[in-house]
């Protein structure tokens, strides 16, 4: 994607959801002799979320995108492609994407498929279903990205790695959201893995920093503000992904973005770190807020390593749609029921059960 | 409860899809092959039309279970409750994302999509409906949710 | 259609038989049956045999013929038949042994009841419980035997101010009579402080709310009445056998707090016996989750729909008024093995009405009913049985 040209796909709804528990990090540090409040206010992590025992990335997956299909009013027989981007799909064998098309009424008739990018592949997933669109093979493509991911118990990502998703439909009728322009950044950057078979994801501890995440961000900006002409000026609004709080508000800072262009795009400290899902969930609170003619930027990155930029615009479309069907993203930042340690350790499978 | 029996119900585990007789107009879920209104001479054979339930629904009766049924032990004490919908059916489900002091007879609930039960760690994953409490001015669900 | 009359019964203890098998408590109560009935074993014509899940419980299809082998009879190549209809399997043996003698098919049938709980987990037992509900509708969505009866008795409280103090004065009720009842499950009394207090199982009923899960059998033997007077000296005819059925979901019902099939069954066996509710002195009614006997209570025609709860405080039924409910103790004390629970019913009735009761005896009992429930009612069966005076 050296050159790109302007599209005339975008988005036509989105939906996110976000599980209803939440623990704080003075929580989860009290087990583990860790002073948990000083490391939440490091990292700006206030609270993240935890799913409950019945839920996972297919149903986070499923609940999004039905959201979406009633704000946007689409007859989910009109999807052409639904692809969920995650590091945590229920099975490694055994697509989360047909069983989110089947529970939202889109099969049998469409091409599914999961994306693994680490915390990216729900915005390559947008990626693919705009190259879909644009290439007139589908007229309507769900891209979604969902996380219900681990950190290892004492480890310093338990602090932050959450659950929940957001499911974007992109086409070319009735857009809300048009996006201009698209590129990607990839580098094989050991930063962040999960070898096959294990529980929980390693990473190389400050290493995830400057040669990953924070050098593909920027490159990745950088390039698409060059191939779309726009300075950090351009944008009322621009997201980063997020694993923390941190991370996002420093990058934004050596881009140039004021803390008033991130205001809606950083909901990781209130909801924790959802991977797959947290860029979007950032996308979807700033969809929630912004007026027709406002500009957007965001900038995924999944470890290992590569960064999607978009260049969004808001639409006239967007006052008739009918956003008030679904909860908004605000709705998950405030309120949760707060678990203790233990029944999180519970809910999470970190508990040694005996018998079979 | 086999694969084979769980995945020929997903029409209805995961969708709501019920049945409508053409001759009375009474709405049943599960889906039925002859209606029970109109079974004296038979008058709803082949007239029985699909119809999807829009997974709105007013619990009607509940129960905080803490002996739990296979599967359902991580859960406990989890509420259970017969939800009437407005097409008529009544369904069992849980209500989740609650806890039980804030469950009544009367709440308002929508059909939400979860995990039933996993046929052990290496085994397929069961999905199909629960309930969460509808937020007090939420809208009514004007299509259905599939 | 000839009339019926039981002319012996036999039972083992209820409770956690640790020491004895399946067939070992089958024969023990059906022999005892014989020889209460002073039967030999060549005039017998048939064997009906009642149980609810023996393949989930012990891998062990086919029992009938099992059970006559190893009562020696295998020679006398005689029919035995199997019958289930969840919970409510004694009672539905008991129908179809009655019919056969009623028609004349055959002369003199052994009806047995036989359910072995203990061989399985106790978390076993209860999942093999559940499946007399709707697997595909109830139970996958987290429902137990005791959750649905619960959803039943929310909804009975919120429509008929039914209280728990009310539920559990049928536990203590049915503890008092076990513990004067030899056979029974649970002998000790109980108060209503502490059946309130006991850990919940599916709110509002609690641990001591639920029957338990017991080993039993339990068998009685048939035979035309006009024969009745070679074989005992105080003949009980069965003046009705009704089965009734409903919706195997409880969600289906238009009013949960109602089980049609009992009230139908009712119906049916009044009319027929030509008697009513106030004609009968004892009763052995289903009171596997103490709201199922409230339910009983009314569906059943003893008191007005939605006015058990008051009256079992007021002890109507509990030795106050003119019928006696449970006296062995009911499915809550004397014990709930599944299949044996609707012939144990029976043989109870016959002791009351024979006056052979003991301690328990219910003084000038004539007519007496047994009420036997299938899951959450999608079976219910009814017999009302008579006192031949010698």
């Amino acid at each position: 994607m050296e050159e790109t040209h302007r599209m005339d796909a975008g988005i036509v709804s989105y939906g996110a959801y976000v599980p209803k528990y939440r623990i704080a990090p003075a929580e989860i540090g009290s087990v583990w002799g860790a002073d948990g409040a000083a490391m939440g206010q490091g990292l700006y992590i206030v609270q993240k979320s935890v799913p409950s025992p019945d839920e996972d990335t297919i149903t986070i997956s499923t609940e999004a995108l039905r959201q979406a299909l009633q704000r946007g009013r689409i007859d989910p027989q009109s999807i052409g492609a639904l692809y969920v981007g995650s590091e945590s799909h229920p099975y490694a064998v055994k697509p989360t994407a047909t069983v989110v098309a089947q529970a939202v009424g889109a099969a049998p008739h469409l091409t599914a498929a999961d994306f693994e990018f680490a915390c990216k592949a729900g915005t390559a997933a947008i990626q693919t279903c705009l190259g879909l669109v644009g290439a007139r093979m589908i007229d309507l493509g769900v891209a979604i990205g969902t996380d219900t991911s681990q950190g290892a118990p004492g480890d310093a990502l338990e602090y932050s790695a959450s659950a929940g998703g957001a499911a974007f439909a992109i086409g070319r009728q009735r857009v809300i959201a048009r996006i201009h322009h698209t590129v990607s950044y990839t580098t094989d950057t050991p930063d962040f893995w999960r070898r096959e078979g294990q529980r929980y994801p390693s990473h190389s501890g400050r290493f995830t920093g400057e040669p990953a995440y924070f050098k593909h961000v920027t490159e990745c900006a950088h390039h698409l503000m060059e191939v779309a002409g726009t300075t950090p000026a351009s944008y009322q609004h621009v997201v980063f992904h997020q694993p923390n709080g941190k991370f996002p508000q420093r990058v934004g800072k050596q881009l140039g973005f004021t803390d008033d262009q991130m205001r809606y795009g950083l909901v990781t400290p209130f909801i924790g770190n959802t991977y797959s899902g947290a860029a979007l969930i950032g996308l979807a609170n700033v969809l929630d807020h912004a007026d027709p003619g406002e500009r957007i930027l965001m900038v995924g990155y999944g470890s290992g390593a590569g960064s999607d930029a978009f260049d969004i615009e808001t639409t006239p479309e967007l006052k008739s749609f009918a956003r008030a069907l679904g909860p908004s993203v605000e709705s998950y930042l405030h309120g949760g029921t707060f678990l203790n340690y233990a029944v999180y350790a519970k809910f999470r499978g970190k508990i040694h059960m005996g018998g079979s | 409860m086999s694969i084979a029996r769980f995945w020929r119900a997903t029409p209805q585990r995961y969708n709501l899809g019920a049945s409508k007789c053409a001759v009375c107009r009474q709405v049943y879920f599960p889906p039925r092959a002859v209606c029970p209104n109109c079974t004296h001479h038979r008058e709803s054979i082949g007239k029985m039309q699909p119809i999807q339930l829009t997974g709105d629904g007013e619990v009607i009766s509940y129960t905080v279970v803490h002996d739990a049924a296979e599967g359902f032990e991580m859960q406990v004490p989890y509420v259970l409750a017969l939800v009437r919908t407005p097409e008529g059916p009544v369904l069992t489900g849980q209500i989740v994302d609650v806890t039980p002091s804030e469950v009544s007879i009367g709440l308002a609930v929508r059909a939400t999509f979860r995990k039933l039960r996993e046929e052990g760690k290496a085994g397929v994953i069961h999905y199909g409906y629960k309930f969460t409490p509808r937020e007090p001015g939420a809208p009514g669900r004007t299509s259905p949710p599939g | 259609m000839r009339e019926v009359a039981v002319l012996g019964i036999g039972m083992t203890r209820f409770g956690e038989l640790w020491d004895r098998s399946f067939r070992e408590i089958g024969i023990e109560a059906g022999l005892e049956a014989l020889v209460d009935a002073k039967l030999s074993s060549k005039d017998l014509s048939a064997l009906y045999l009642g149980s609810m899940a023996s393949g989930p419980l012990l891998d062990q299809e086919h029992i009938a013929p099992l059970i006559l082998d190893y009562a020696g009879l295998a020679g006398r190549h005689l029919p035995a038949i199997r019958i289930e209809g969840g919970g409510a399997s004694g009672s539905l043996a008991l129908h179809q042994g009655y019919l056969a003698v009623a028609s004349g098919q055959y002369d003199y049938v052994v009806v047995g009841g036989a359910e072995k709980l203990t061989d399985v987990p106790d978390t076993t037992g209860n999942q093999i419980a559940s499946a007399s509900a709707d697997q595909e509708w109830e139970v996958v969505f987290g429902a137990t035997l005791p959750a649905l009866w619960a959803l039943i008795a929310r909804r009975h409280m919120h429509q008929y101010g039914t209280t728990p103090e009310q539920l559990a004065r049928v536990a203590v009720h049915a503890h008092a009579m076990g513990a004067k009842n030899p056979l029974a499950h649970y002998r000790n009394p109980l108060t209503v402080a502490q059946v309130l207090a006991a850990s919940r199982v599916a709110e509002p009923l609690g641990m001591f709310d639920c029957a338990p899960l017991s080993d039993g059998a339990a068998a009685v033997v048939l035979g035309p009445l006009s024969e009745a007077k070679r074989h005992t000296e105080i003949p009980i005819r069965i003046a009705a056998s009704s089965v009734a059925t409903d919706t195997m979901a409880v969600q289906h019902r238009q009013d949960p707090t109602v089980l049609e099939s009992t009230r139908v069954a009712a119906e049916t066996a009044f009319r027929t016996a030509h008697l009513s509710p106030s004609d009968v002195q004892v009763a052995e009614i289903h009171d596997g989750y103490t709201i199922s006997a409230l339910l009983a209570l009314e569906d059943l025609g003893f008191v007005e729909k939605g006015r058990a709860g008051p009256a079992v405080e007021r002890g109507e039924f509990t030795g106050q008024g003119r019928l006696m409910m449970n006296p062995s103790g009911g499915l809550k004390a004397q014990g709930r093995p599944f299949g044996a629970v609707g012939v144990a019913q029976v043989v109870e009735i016959v002791r009351q009405l024979r006056g052979q009761a003991g301690e328990r005896q219910v003084p000038g009992a004539r007519i007496g009913l047994t009420h036997d429930v299938g899951g959450t009612g999608a079976t219910s069966v009814v017999h009302l049985l008579e006192r031949r005076e010698p």
